[in-house]
């Protein structure tokens, strides 16, 4: 075997082909249970939804035949008209979409057939940001004074922030900008799921060289804006103010002026945000302030924003170890888990399946996810590692938000378990998105322009 | 390069970290807290109480005296209660937009003060009638949240015994903390019948366990209904009351207060029980407990308490006969000892008046007449016959015990009776100090009148016991109980009294010349022999309570009555010819004096009378 013919040859890594196909097979068991009628004289039937779920995963099978049918160069190829695609479509979504439970961000044809831009503008911006970042001399530090940011505006104090994350290029910026303009646009469309699972493609510029502050700093953030609900303010001011000028003073002592003042600035930072975490929970919507503290524990609303999550967790808490078997769960039977097939569909397999089944789902998610990224280090093209870096986030992020709500860990957020909830949109956009990977991986040694 | 391909571990060990959380969480809900498991059962099984029938209850000959019929309440569940065209809604459920507000915003303000959980089954309208529900039940699957709980009603067929069959209300705090068998919103028996053979009417309530779906709709049995029990109606009973006696028993007592009490002395089964004034037991049914039991409770003249086993009244000249028994046992007397009477009793500066009539009398004689001065002396030496009075006292004491005088008959089943009131020795040596009393003292007592108080229950009980020639049968109400499709029948105590038999006739004698041809030939009826007695009890409030005790025929007694009417005079005038109507009616089923019977039905001695004192 030559070096070129092993460059040339396509070896699928079966592993995720496998991991994909046991997630979805036994999703639709779930979606199955959750919506099938309770006769025992029952036809199956496309016009219902779990007969319809095996349409679509039927069609997302061919999709994912179709796309390894492909040549991998394609996908760098079309990226950017994808890209394109991928704005107009956020942006048209917002003028002509349809508004359902407060967020615009559906275009409705008929009652079945939904489409949601922004699940396709993940995959759109993920191929546009390997594109771009992927180019052979993107850096997101300046090598010459010609790409430094500054050559915009030299005195301007804007930025400052860039280089505080680490971008002190042109084209970093352009790429940070790349990202944020569809950022901006689902956020405007008020759909919190999906603003979240976007937003995780920002891990993918910690990857390529951001540097990890920004991302600390935010779940320091989280963290505080959290404890805000449960403590009153000044008991997060005083040791914040307390530990943050003990280390100015250690540091001026010790005569490091600089760090000192940093430290003495982080600190007034940090204080200043508990003062406006604060302000934005008083101004909070009822809906979502009482979310918030039902998370915290603050609250019992088992009524309101509770009683989802409690039916949700009191399914899966009543599976038990080994699970009351399929088709036995009382509280999937008679539909006791509000938005159980969709958003709480893991209720059902935690019901059903147990702390086993369970337990299998979650491994074979944090298995796939740890796959992707391996495989995504093995690349020779940056547009494949970057890619594949951003499937990994957005499927994390869905993961992370829908199991953790689902078991009361996270806030209430209406977000779908990948490959699992039911869905046509959101299982065809993650079959695209996960094989568009697998096919890139399938070729790993070409280096893709 | 370096640097940046390392962070590939970091992202691995989020996950693996993200992975590990979940794990250990989902074994928190799973593993180890067995809560949710109760959680979800309480999501998906319901227990659904049956209420069994309760039993019905017959008269003696097998007539009909309570039944049930089913209604409705309207329930509804505050958590599971959604909103709803209520235009609809109250147009089926026969109700006006008003009171369904009104109603459920008093559900919900509970629900808010916690009064009230927000999963308990509360009702909204109670005991809708059946008709009304008939539309409503079949649209009720519109309404998650809301449905029909069937109740039991009691019917009445006649509006008559509501003193003897009691009424069944909700059960009250008291008894649900005490019983665990009755939870909020289950009926029981409050009095009377009801309430003395709760346990056998109720029956057995079952429970089935049902999985419910998130609308509350049933989809079939718990673990193949292991753990349902099925619900054990009641069973029927059958009393001792005659119906068509006790109805024209409670005719004839109408505008007038008092009682009628009727027993057959052979097993002293009660035939007749009227307390008058009384009311319509069907008030005290269902929605009507709330709105008529205040206003029954409130009316002056007491319809809902039974004058028939209270405390009572002077007994008066009824007790006479009892007196005269004592005398024959004692051997203080013989039936043919004559004592003369001037116009009353004089000893020792008292004085007990009597009324003309011929003298010396002997028993007989003096149980016709009814002979004041006769009982006086016969009473003087019953108390006499020991050397202390209090000894004398004491033993003429024992025999009014063992006749059922101050007995509440502990072993009968007739609720809330009183002992009414038989003097004690201590309580004369309580108020004349120790030896300072004798016979004279207490003479009243020979009449039946002074510190003695006897109900209309405990004379019919002696009449029944003079009739049977020396014993009694515990008066009762319940002849049977319906099981297995045989009546068994219930058993009452005999008890003896402490006079030999024979000392009984010459009594009788005299009690059948007071019908033939004494104070009490009012009741005289052409060819059945009976045996009465008058009395007159004096009353310090008002006119003196007339008293007739009787019974018949005196060969073969079946019946034994005595009758109690407050404020009217002489016995003779109105609670005779109650008595023999009564025992007319009886006997014969017919009555052949129309005119004496207008004469009671049409008597009003209402007006008559000063408020009563309790
Ligand atoms: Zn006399």
């Amino acid at each position: 075997m030559t070096d070129r013919s092993l460059k040339r040859e396509a070896r699928i890594d079966w592993l995720p082909v496998f991991l994909y196909l046991f997630i979805v097979v036994f999703g639709w068991f779930n979606v199955f249970a959750a919506t099938r009628p309770d006769t025992d004289d029952f036809i199956f039937s496309m016009s219902t939804n779990y007969g319809r779920q095996a349409m679509w995963i039927g069609f997302s099978l061919v999709a994912a035949l179709v796309i390894m049918l492909f040549d991998s160069k394609f996908f760098p190829a079309f990226a950017y008209p994808i890209y394109i695609t991928g704005i107009l479509l956020l942006a048209a979504v917002l003028v002509v979409g349809q508004e359902v439970a407060g967020s615009k961000s559906w275009f409705v044809i008929t009652e079945a057939i939904k489409f949601q831009p922004s699940e396709f503008a993940k995959f759109a911006t993920a191929l546009g940001l390997a594109k771009y970042m992927g180019e052979k001399n993107f850096s997101f530090l300046s090598t010459s004074r010609y790409n430094r940011i500054e050559t915009a505006n030299p005195k301007s104090w804007v930025f400052l922030p860039l280089r505080l994350i680490g971008i002190t290029s042109m084209e970093g910026a352009f790429a940070l900008i790349l990202f944020l303009v569809p950022a901006a646009l689902i956020l405007l469309e008020n759909d919190t799921g999906s603003t979240m699972a976007f937003a995780a493609l920002f891990l993918v510029f910690y990857r390529e060289g951001v540097t990890g502050i920004i991302l600390v700093a935010g779940i320091v953030m989280a963290a505080l804006f959290l404890l805000n609900v449960v403590v009153d303010e000044i008991y997060l001011i005083i040791p914040v103010s307390a530990i943050g000028l003990l280390g100015a003073l250690y540091l001026f002592f010790r005569r490091n002026i600089k760090p000192g003042l940093i430290v003495v600035i982080l600190t007034a930072i940090t204080v200043g945000f508990i003062f406006m975490s604060n302000y934005i929970l008083d101004n909070l919507k009822p809906h979502q302030k009482t979310r918030v503290e039902v998370l915290m524990g603050v609250k019992k609303d088992l009524k309101g924003a509770g009683y989802n999550v409690n039916q949700s967790k009191i399914a899966i808490g009543s599976g038990g170890l080994a699970g009351k078997g399929f088709l036995n769960g009382t509280q999937t039977k008679y539909r006791f888990v509000p938005k159980q097939y969709t958003d709480f569909i893991f209720s059902a397999v935690g019901e059903e399946w147990g702390f086993l089944g369970a337990g299998l789902l979650i491994a074979a998610y944090v298995l796939l996810l740890c796959r992707i990224i391996l495989r995504a280090e093995k690349q020779r093209s940056r547009f494949s590692r970057i890619y594949g870096y951003s499937v990994a986030s957005i499927l994390f992020a869905h993961f992370a938000l829908n199991v953790g709500m689902a078991i009361g860990i996270m806030p209430t957020i209406g977000i779908p378990l990948p490959m699992v909830s039911y869905g046509g949109s959101s299982l065809f956009s993650f079959t695209i998105l996960l094989f568009v990977f697998i096919k890139l991986d399938s070729n790993r040694n070409e280096i893709l322009w | 390069m370096n640097e940046t391909g390392n962070k590939k571990w970091i992202f691995v060990g989020v996950f693996l970290f993200l992975g590990t959380v979940f794990l250990l969480k989902l074994a928190m809900l799973q593993i180890f807290d067995e809560d949710y498991k109760k959680y979800a059962n309480m999501n998906a099984i319901r227990r659904v109480v049956q209420f069994p029938p309760r039993g019905y209850i017959l008269d003696r000959n097998g007539e009909l005296m309570v039944y049930n019929e089913v209604s409705y309440d309207l329930m509804v569940i505050p958590r599971e209660a959604e909103e709803l065209d209520t235009t609809e809604f109250c147009m089926l459920a026969d109700m006006s937009k008003e009171e369904f507000v009104k109603g459920m915003s008093n559900i919900f303000d509970q629900v808010e003060k916690k009064r009230l959980s927000r999963s308990q089954p509360t009702p909204l309208i109670k005991q809708m009638a059946k008709e009304n529900v008939a539309t409503l039940e079949e649209k009720m699957y519109k309404y998650p949240g809301y449905f029909l709980q069937p109740r039991i009603l009691r019917k009445y067929p006649k509006p008559v015994g509501a003193h003897i069959l009691g009424y069944i209300g909700e059960a009250d705090e008291n008894l649900i903390n005490s019983d665990s068998y009755y939870k909020p919103g289950d009926y029981v028996g409050k009095s009377g019948l009801e309430k003395s053979y709760e346990e056998v009417l109720r029956g057995v309530k079952g429970v089935k366990n049902l999985y419910v779906d998130n609308l509350n709709n049933p989809k079939g049995s718990y673990m193949d209904g292991q753990y349902d029990t099925t619900a054990v109606p009641g069973k029927n009973i059958t009393c001792t009351i005659d119906l068509n006696l006790q109805e024209y028993g409670e005719q004839l007592m109408v505008n007038k207060k008092g009682g009628i009490v009727a027993i057959e002395p052979k097993t002293g089964e009660i035939l007749a029980m009227v307390s008058s004034p009384t009311y319509d037991p069907n008030l005290l049914v269902g929605r009507g407990i709330r709105k008529n039991y205040p206003i029954l409770l409130q009316d002056k003249n007491l319809p809902l308490f039974n004058r028939t086993n209270m405390d009572g009244y002077p007994p008066g000249s009824t007790f006479k006969l009892l007196n005269g028994l004592i005398g024959l046992q004692l051997g203080v007397i013989t039936p043919e000892t004559k004592y003369g009477c001037a116009g009353g009793f004089v000893a020792g500066g008292l004085r007990v008046g009597c009324h003309a009539h011929a003298s010396p009398s002997d028993l007989r004689y003096s149980i016709q007449t009814s002979c004041n001065a006769y009982y006086c002396q016969v009473f003087r030496a019953i108390v006499q016959n020991e050397k202390k009075a209090e000894d004398g006292f004491n033993i003429w004491r024992e025999y009014m015990l063992s006749f059922g005088i101050g007995s509440d008959f502990p072993d009968s089943d007739i609720p809330n009776t009183k002992t009414g009131l038989l003097p004690t020795a201590e309580r004369y040596n309580k108020i004349y100090g120790k030896g300072g009393w004798k016979a004279l003292t207490i003479i009243s007592l020979a009449i039946g009148q002074g510190e003695m108080k006897v109900n209309v229950l405990q004379l019919a009980n002696m009449t029944a016991m003079i009739a049977n020639r020396g014993y009694f049968i515990t008066p009762h109400l319940l002849k049977s109980i319906h099981e297995n499709d045989t009546d068994r029948k219930v058993q009452f105590k005999k008890n003896q009294t402490k006079v030999d038999a024979k000392h009984f006739d010459p009594v009788i004698e005299g009690m059948e010349c007071v019908v033939t041809g004494g104070t009490g030939r009012v009741t005289q009826i052409d060819t059945i022999r009976i045996g009465g007695k008058t009395g007159t009890a004096q009353n310090p409030h008002g006119k003196d309570h007339s008293v007739f005790i009787a019974f018949a025929p005196v060969n073969d007694p079946k019946i034994a009555i005595a009758v109690f009417v407050e404020n009217s005079g002489f016995g003779a005038t109105w609670a005779a010819p109650i008595a023999s109507l009564m025992i007319e009616k009886y006997l014969r089923g017919k009555i052949s004096r129309p005119d004496m019977e207008k004469r009671m039905f049409e008597g009003n001695l209402m007006n008559t009378v000063k408020p009563p004192v309790p």
